[in-house]
């Protein structure tokens, strides 16, 4: 039983086609924009990847100069970071995902939404273009430290794309940032209290937050890094009295921020993948945004455990503080195992990619406590070790994605994904992960330094390297059959349904894909499941004792109507006569 | 509006907190402007927030018992489409890209991007595309 009706002909007068992908003001095609373009940066990301391991997987290696190495490393890591796992998380499946799990019609600033996404993509643009200047993209790393990002050291066009488009990409995280605290603040459904939002659209409020606290920083550094390189500032230059570590100093207080930036969001989408597939209400949901908030002070506060051997930073308060977050993301993993716990668990492809998450997940969690600790810190910086240990937590995150890509995949096109071929990627990503990035971890205790285009077969780095890079080849595969399962789907619908997976919060009570403003009728809110009590009502459990009359309210004429007498010619004004 | 202040005002707190403690133990000016910074970001919104909570009957979202009768009303004005984010989005990468390369680009984009803004105040004024 479903609440959706049958979508009808999609309620739009505005421009079809084309025009309407770049004109769209509705949340739902700038978040299927951002998906898809982020998808692509992911697969580029991906692909330099691919190089990077080719050229490790033999001694003495000349596939790739040094140079071209530099580029490679430094455009993989700016493309996952900055144009992938945030944006497809805060862009894309948030800007989807967040009106319609509160009974919104759209985004709080459509317009500035769809600003968002026009910057992220000129952005995103801006820094591939690197690749056709005539001296190179950007090789000074992902971090870009001061001084090797300088005038002198790194010239050219290349890494000036670079940081212009991360201004640029600033603004638009600023914007998405300011939209999803806004719509969370002011446009949820009647009923639909703070305590009753879904773990996902409680993080990413919290996200939201954290995005108005660290990416002003950023942008504000890449602005005088822009200024030291082009009108001689001397900000992070020693010759004029600057500071190069200050960039440390500021590019941290917005990349610790950034890496639970781009974690929160997933945690949500694993938080709801699992209560739906386990058919049990959260454990511990007050706990778990308890969690996310401490999380999210604690993450603002580590930003120096990056910087332990510059020898300048406060040891004990920073490696404290590291070690307090294992405390509120050890409640999440008690909550997420006490969800499944005695739960009627079902093994569909976005549970197993939750539950491979969890694994994942552990290990680079884990291999982070390690890191806190000042004295094995200085002997593992800049060695393989660190890139295993935040490998294992990204790549825990893209499963999480991967999780959020099949559970509303259904939501947003109206079609099934194919659970076999979905399996399949399941397995060949957690094999493939662990293959690629475990022997990363024992490479860096052997003493290989991460940034290296080359090695000598003398140092013993050989096998271990070539059995990262065969990992590295199933995870090619796993993600090919990833994008093979889009086109089958594409080519060969099944019918989602309104509510394939039985799921219990408010997206799954509008058709799939939503009409125009989301909703035709919402279901009465009395707990944090309405779908799940609307269509389970033998066990319902209300909140509160004294149930108005439940029954579908629909949303025309008595529910929720939008402005009417602002004349937007082209707007729908959703008032009562309209359906 | 109550726990969307205490959410802010929670910000405020644990940064003025961290502020102090991170200042006093270390005397380092940047980290601790930031924290400052940090502090001020969920006290002013917040208290502001909090100052309403106290003026203002729940809103239908704050009320656990409220039907959707009960949100009836204007929500807001949402447009369906409009071109000008897309003109103010190229003019700044065109600003962008004359950052780098100083180049006409300048002159276009912010021609772009000048349109884009009027255009954009007179959607609002005027309704529908201009």
């Amino acid at each position: 039983m479903t609440m959706g009706e049958s979508p009808g002909p999609e309620h739009e007068h505005g421009p079809t086609g084309l025009l309407k992908w770049v004109t769209s003001t509705d949340h739902k095609v700038i978040g299927k924009s951002y998906t898809i373009t982020a998808v692509v940066f992911f697969l580029l990301a991906g692909l330099m990847a691919m190089f990077i391991r080719a050229q490790l997987a033999s001694p003495d290696s000349t596939l790739l100069s040094q140079h071209t190495y530099n580029e490679m490393f430094t455009m993989h890591g700016s493309l996952m970071i900055y144009l992938f796992v945030g944006p497809v998380a805060f862009g894309g499946l948030a800007n989807y995902i967040v009106p319609l799990q509160i009974g919104a019609p759209d985004m709080a600033f459509p317009r500035l939404n769809a600003l968002s996404y026009w910057l992220y993509l000129g952005g995103g643009s801006l820094m591939m273009m690197g690749f056709l200047t005539t001296g190179s993209a950007a090789d000074f790393g992902w971090v870009a430290y001061a001084p090797l990002s300088n005038s002198i050291n790194t010239p050219g066009a290349g890494p000036d794309l670079w940081i212009v488009a991360l201004i640029l990409t600033g603004f638009s995280a600023i914007f998405t940032g300011v939209n999803l605290v806004t719509t969370i603040y002011y446009l949820r459904a009647p009923g639909m209290t703070m305590f009753r939002m879904p773990i996902f659209t409680w993080n990413m409020l919290v996200t939201g937050i954290l995005i108005l606290i660290a990416f002003p920083v950023f942008t504000s550094a890449l602005v005088l890094l822009w200024c030291d390189r082009h009108l001689g500032a001397h900000i992070f230059e020693v010759s004029g009295g600057g500071v190069p570590v200050l960039w440390q100093d500021l590019f941290w207080f917005f990349g610790h921020p950034e890496v639970y930036i781009l974690a929160l969001p997933f945690f949500g989408i694993v938080t709801d993948v699992i209560a739906v597939f386990s058919r049990k209400p959260i454990f511990g949901y007050r706990g778990m945004v308890f969690a996310t908030i401490s999380i999210a002070a604690l993450s603002t506060s580590v930003w120096a455990h990056h910087m332990f051997t510059t020898g300048v930073v406060l040891l004990p308060f920073f490696s404290l503080m590291s070690y307090l977050i294992a405390v509120p993301t050890g409640i999440k993993f008690f909550n997420w195992i006490g969800t499944m716990w005695r739960g009627s668990v079902k093994f569909d492809t976005p549970m197993l990619f939750a539950i491979g998450f969890l694994v994942t997940f552990l290990l680079g969690g884990v291999s982070g406590i390690l890191l806190a600790s000042p004295p094995i810190d200085f002997a593992t910086h800049d060695t393989y070790f660190v890139v295993a240990h935040f490998h294992s937590v990204v790549m825990s995150l893209v499963m999480a994605a991967f999780a959020g890509f099949f559970y509303w995949y259904p939501k947003m096109t109206g079609r099934m994904l194919r659970e076999g071929l979905g399996k399949a990627s399941f397995w060949l990503m957690l094999i493939g992960t662990n293959v690629t990035f475990l022997p990363q971890y024992l490479l860096g205790l052997k003493g290989m330094p991460r940034r290296i285009a080359e090695y000598a077969a003398t140092d013993g780095f050989t096998t271990l390297n070539r059995i990262s890079s065969a990992g590295a080849a199933v995870l090619f595969l796993s993600v090919a059959l990833f994008v093979v399962n889009v086109f089958v789907s594409w080519l060969k619908p099944i019918p989602a349904g309104d509510n394939p997976w039985d799921a219990s919060s408010l997206e799954w009570a509008t058709s799939s894909p939503p009409p125009h403003h989301n909703f035709l009728k919402i279901p009465p809110i009395r707990s944090q499941r309405p779908v799940w009590d609307y269509n389970h009502p033998e066990d319902r459990i209300l909140e509160h004792v004294k149930p108005k009359p439940a029954g579908l309210v629909a949303a025309t004429g008595a529910g929720p109507v939008l402005l009417e007498d602002v004349r937007f010619d082209d707007s729908d004004t959703l008032d009562g006569g309209d359906r | 509006m109550k726990v969307e202040s205490y959410l802010l005002l929670f910000v405020g707190f644990f940064f003025g907190l961290v502020a102090i403690v991170y200042w006093l133990s270390s005397y380092e000016d940047a980290g601790s402007v930031m924290l400052l910074g940090t502090f001020l970001l969920g006290t002013v919104p917040g208290a502001y927030y909090f100052w309403w909570s106290r003026r203002m009957s729940p809103r239908p979202s704050d009320d656990p018992e409220a039907s959707l009768e009960d949100g009836a009303g204007v929500v807001g004005a949402f447009p369906a489409s409009s071109i000008w984010p897309f003109v103010l989005g190229f003019g700044a990468t065109l600003v962008g890209l004359a950052l780098v390369f100083g180049a006409w680009t300048l002159a276009v984009g912010l021609f772009l991007a000048i349109a884009a803004l009027v255009g954009v105040i007179y959607e609002s004024r005027r309704g529908g595309l201009v």
